[in-house]
């Protein structure tokens, strides 16, 4: 039959009256067939795993040589309080470690700052001090277990307390592995956590670059985040185009700041978020691949295969869940999760189904932890690499998402760039029209969230269990904090933070001095105060 | 011409996730009404200062942190403290039930959680201050 007949039947019969288009509003065709993909070349297009452009994986062997990292983002209340939680995930079968701050943490805030109040363990673990630290890892050997931590503008500080913690039980820095985020421009963009301005940030992150290359050379020192600029409301494609005009930003600028490409760039990794539609969260991972690799190759040279990789970690969308009949969330996220691996993942975070009311309780983490491990164990998804490689819609999709993705690049660079496109609110007004629009659409029920606006019920009180956080918490840290503050050898505290200063005014790299400021126990809201004196804060253009 | 209702839309605290206080001030400017949005990481007392200088009828605050039963409290005292109970307060976030309950006590007009179509919440305001 030819598809000239199918198409014939096909126009006379009905179809179901939706919208056939994804969330980055690409219409969907009935049907995909070898016309979609007519100028494929397998070798340039895909060629095999591990081999360039990656279109089907980063590694020759993916999950058939060793599966994903099951890496749950946990973190809440004190110290003490998350580092049970970490050992019970961890004898649960958990691969990795990833720390979630409160805000003041993310701030760079201590406990005790007036704009702290009521924050203080809240949505994540409060850290002050390197003591907090040193309670946050007892008992976990540094040495046998790779730590994501989740923060931005006191990255630095974060860093040097987890190098001087090692250090501390014996693992020198040279094998510590882990992940910075470290992202500072999707910060700008999405995520809202910044103290300086874009540009002093900038010099930062460089100066990280530069000292992890010479001293701690396993970590992944930049997250390169789509996550957050998907949950504040961009599309799929949106999320990958500036995810990966960020990545390109970060390599400009270490090369502006001296150090040759293949020096940094392998440590570079990415996180991207797992979101409703199945097919184009798929492709999306796999256009991220291939893309990356081309310009790394093409544009910037490099000459080290391990800098063309898009290495990444997955977290499946937390705006996606619903806090009408939770329990649908379980379902929900084993589709991303299921997205995610099929994809290619390196590492996976799923959510618990009761995170639209707080923070998950451990019955509903374990759930989460177990969604991947039926993922990995039951299904046979990772039984072969990039298992919908060479399906005419999944390619079709990835072509059109690489397509698109050039064209954000054009509109960027007419903007003078990604720092310049962030002063002029671009990102900032594309992300929150993405978001209304799709809130209009499901008013208007062109998309469909079940529970939500399609198969609701009459709310009632839902039945799961959650978990509270004690108010205790926040006196408790203020009262540890104070005591580190007696302790430790204040003047001592203030010569390093003088040193600090010093550091940030005459362009020296500022790592090493952060470290000596953390090895004394100076706070991360004194470190952090320091180089906002000399570097500013920033102030966001408000644009809704 | 009937006078507008005025809201102002704040982002409280450190709380950096401005989605819903976005895609809601949006909404509601799109309704007709005169919208204020103060930006991230305000103070308490901020807020309270601008909603007043603005005169309006109405704050909204979006918290999504956990640190609501220290916020919306404290927007509520420095209202009283002011003479500015007039000013209905209303919010949204990731609320749970249990606390709703106490923050109406309190004297929190309405909370909205997570999947409150926008039209719902236009709805409200135009009930309240007519």
């Amino acid at each position: 039959m030819s598809k000239d007949i199918w198409k014939e039947k096909f126009s006379k019969l009905k179809e179901r009256d939706i919208n056939f288009s994804n969330l980055s509003k690409i219409k969907i065709n009935p049907l995909y067939t070898p016309d979609d993909n007519k100028d494929f070349d397998y070798e340039k297009d895909l060629n095999y795993p591990g081999e360039y452009p990656y279109t089907r994986g980063v590694q020759p062997t993916m999950y058939r040589g060793r599966l994903w990292t099951m890496r749950q983002f946990s973190g809440f209340g004190t110290p003490k309080d998350t580092n049970n939680r970490y050992k019970y995930l961890l004898k649960h079968g958990q691969t990795g470690l990833s720390v979630a701050f409160d805000f003041p943490t993310l701030y760079g805030k201590d406990s005790d700052d007036p704009l702290a109040q009521g924050e203080v363990g809240k949505c994540g673990v409060a850290i002050d001090t390197l003591r907090d630290m040193e309670i946050l890892f007892d008992g976990i050997p540094l040495e046998k277990i790779s730590t994501s931590m989740t923060i931005n503008p006191p990255a630095a500080m974060l860093l040097a307390m987890y190098i001087v913690v090692g250090e501390k039980q014996g693992v020198p820095k040279e094998v510590l592995t882990g992940t910075i985020q470290n992202d500072m421009l999707k910060e700008y963009q999405a995520q809202k956590t910044w103290i300086y301005p874009p540009e002093p940030s900038m010099r930062i992150i460089t100066d990280i670059l530069k000292y992890c290359s010479e001293n701690v050379p396993k970590w992944n020192t930049i997250s390169i985040s789509g996550y957050h600029i998907r949950e504040a409301g961009s599309t799929a494609l949106q999320e990958l185009a500036f995810t990966l005009a960020n990545g390109y930003t970060y390599i400009d600028y270490g090369i502006k700041a001296g150090l040759p490409v293949d020096t940094f760039a392998p440590r570079l990794s990415f996180f991207f978020n797992s979101h409703l539609d199945f097919f184009e969260e798929i492709a999306k991972y796999r256009a991220a691949r291939r893309i990356w690799a081309k310009l790394m190759k093409d544009k910037y040279h490099a000459q080290n295969p391990k800098s063309y990789l898009v290495r990444f970690h997955t977290q499946t969308a937390g705006c996606s869940l619903t806090a009408q009949q939770p329990e649908n969330n379980i379902i929900r996220t084993a589709f991303q999760g299921l997205a995610a691996v099929l994809g290619g993942t390196q590492s996976l975070h799923t959510n618990s189904m009761d995170e639209t009311y707080a923070l998950p309780t451990e019955k509903a983490v374990k759930i989460a932890l177990r969604t991947q491990q039926l993922i990995a164990y039951e299904t046979g998804a990772a039984n072969t690499i990039d298992p919908l490689g060479g399906s005419y819609y999944v390619e079709a999709l990835t072509d059109k998402l690489e397509k698109l993705t050039f064209e954000y690049f054009d509109k960027i660079e007419t903007l003078g760039g990604v720092v310049p496109a962030i002063e002029k609110g671009f990102f900032q007004r594309e992300i929150s029209r993405s978001a209304y629009e799709y809130q209009k659409s499901l008013e208007k029920k062109e998309k469909f969230h079940i529970g939500v606006n399609l198969f609701n019920e009459e709310e009632k009180n839902i039945d799961i269990e959650l978990l509270k956080i004690p108010e205790e918490v926040e006196i408790d840290q203020k009262k540890s904090l104070k005591k580190v503050k007696k302790e430790r050898n204040n003047s001592k505290v203030k010569e390093t933070l003088i040193k600090l200063r010093e550091a940030a005014e005459n362009g020296e790299n500022l790592m090493p001095r952060i470290l000596d400021c953390v090895r004394e126990y100076s706070t991360l809201g004194e470190m952090c105060g320091t180089l906002k004196e000399v570097f500013g804060v920033y102030k966001e253009p408000i644009i809704f | 011409m009937e006078k507008k209702i005025r809201i102002l839309i704040g982002k409280p605290g450190l709380d950096g996730h401005d989605r819903g206080a976005k895609v809601i001030a949006a909404a509601l400017r799109d309704a007709g009404f005169e919208v204020i949005y103060t930006g991230l990481h305000q103070l308490s007392e901020s807020i309270v200062e601008a909603a007043i200088q603005e005169d309006v009828d109405i704050i909204g605050l979006s918290i999504l942190s956990g640190a609501h039963m220290t916020i919306f409290p404290k927007i509520i005292d420095l209202l009283k403290q002011k003479n500015a109970e007039h000013i209905i307060v209303i919010g949204g976030g990731i609320i749970p039930e249990e606390d709703i309950k106490k923050l109406i006590q309190m004297g929190v007009k309405r909370i909205f959680t997570p999947g409150a179509p926008t039209n719902e919440i236009v709805d409200y305001i135009n009930s309240i201050i007519h």
